[in-house]
């Protein structure tokens, strides 16, 4: 069991360095979908078989989705790409990295030398989850309803696009 | 599944989290940066089931399922926002977007 941990995890990091590196869109979500995959993995050797279930239908099955969605909305040409390509030069990279492999390097040892107790993970069962979300985590549950509804909302009010009619003279907006 | 430590657990939620955002810091393409986001939302509940595993509470498991609704009503909105970007400005570039009222 230890072995398929440090696979899926092993594969889960070198997934999200393509993801971050990548100039193309689409290679960079597949190789998302990828990361997701391998984190699901982790999530069912470590007691939580639902939350990988749900990680793979909501996140890498509708949340990536619906990037691809858009982005084959947007109708981008190959000069994206190169664009993408010069911007994201060696440059850039250094500041950013070195600060957050400090920042690493600080969680790692917090993490390693502290008191953390315990080597064993318990699975938790799907029986015990939803009877905490409908118990103590109601008020949660019925906000997250309310979150949704207004994401709904507003996403069909941002995502309207309004047609531009030229009249001769003078440029009316019609919607 | 009772012999791997704690700690690989939250370090590999640390290391995603820190790829993230150095993903977020170093890209100008804005769907990218939103790609970005979603992978240190992924690792923050990462570490969240880590720790819910780890006490045998439901706990993690449930702000797990918080941080998934959130990261789809996130992403909903901030596609249409994007798409209105586009629209706008015919580019996908962030520094595109630094006037106010055109």
């Amino acid at each position: 069991m230890q072995l398929t941990f440090y696979v899926a995890s092993s594969i889960a990091i070198v997934a999200t360095v393509m993801v971050i590196s990548r100039h193309n869109i689409i290679h960079a979500l597949l190789y998302l979908v990828v990361s997701f995959m391998a984190i699901a993995v982790v999530f069912y050797i470590i007691g939580a078989p639902f939350m990988a279930a749900l990680e793979m239908i909501i996140y890498a099955g509708a949340i990536v989705v619906l990037i691809i969605f858009v982005i084959m909305m947007l109708n981008l040409r190959a000069e994206e790409v190169e664009q993408e390509r010069q911007w994201l030069s060696r440059g850039i990279l250094i500041g950013p990295a070195i600060l957050s492999i400090i920042l690493l390097g600080e969680l790692l040892y917090i993490l390693t030398t502290g008191e953390i107790s315990g080597s064993n993970y318990q699975t938790v069962d799907p029986k015990a989850v939803g009877m905490s979300l409908y118990g103590p985590y109601v008020i949660g549950v019925e906000l997250s309803g309310i979150l949704l509804m207004s994401g709904i909302v507003g996403a069909y009010h941002l995502g309207r696009q309004k047609k531009k009619i030229v009249h001769r003279f003078l440029e009316q907006v019609e919607e | 599944m009772n012999k791997v430590p704690i700690e690989a657990g939250l370090i590999l939620a640390g290391i995603l989290f820190m790829l993230g955002l150095i993903s977020v810091l170093i890209r100008r393409n804005i769907i990218f940066m939103l790609i970005s986001v979603e992978i240190m939302l992924n690792a923050a509940g990462l570490a969240f089931i880590v720790a819910g595993a780890r006490w045998a509470q439901a706990d993690g498991q449930v702000m797990f399922i918080f941080i998934l609704t959130m990261a789809a009503a996130e992403v909903s909105v901030g596609l249409a926002l994007i798409l209105q970007i586009y629209h706008q400005l015919k580019t996908l570039d962030s520094d595109a977007a630094n006037k106010m009222h055109g």
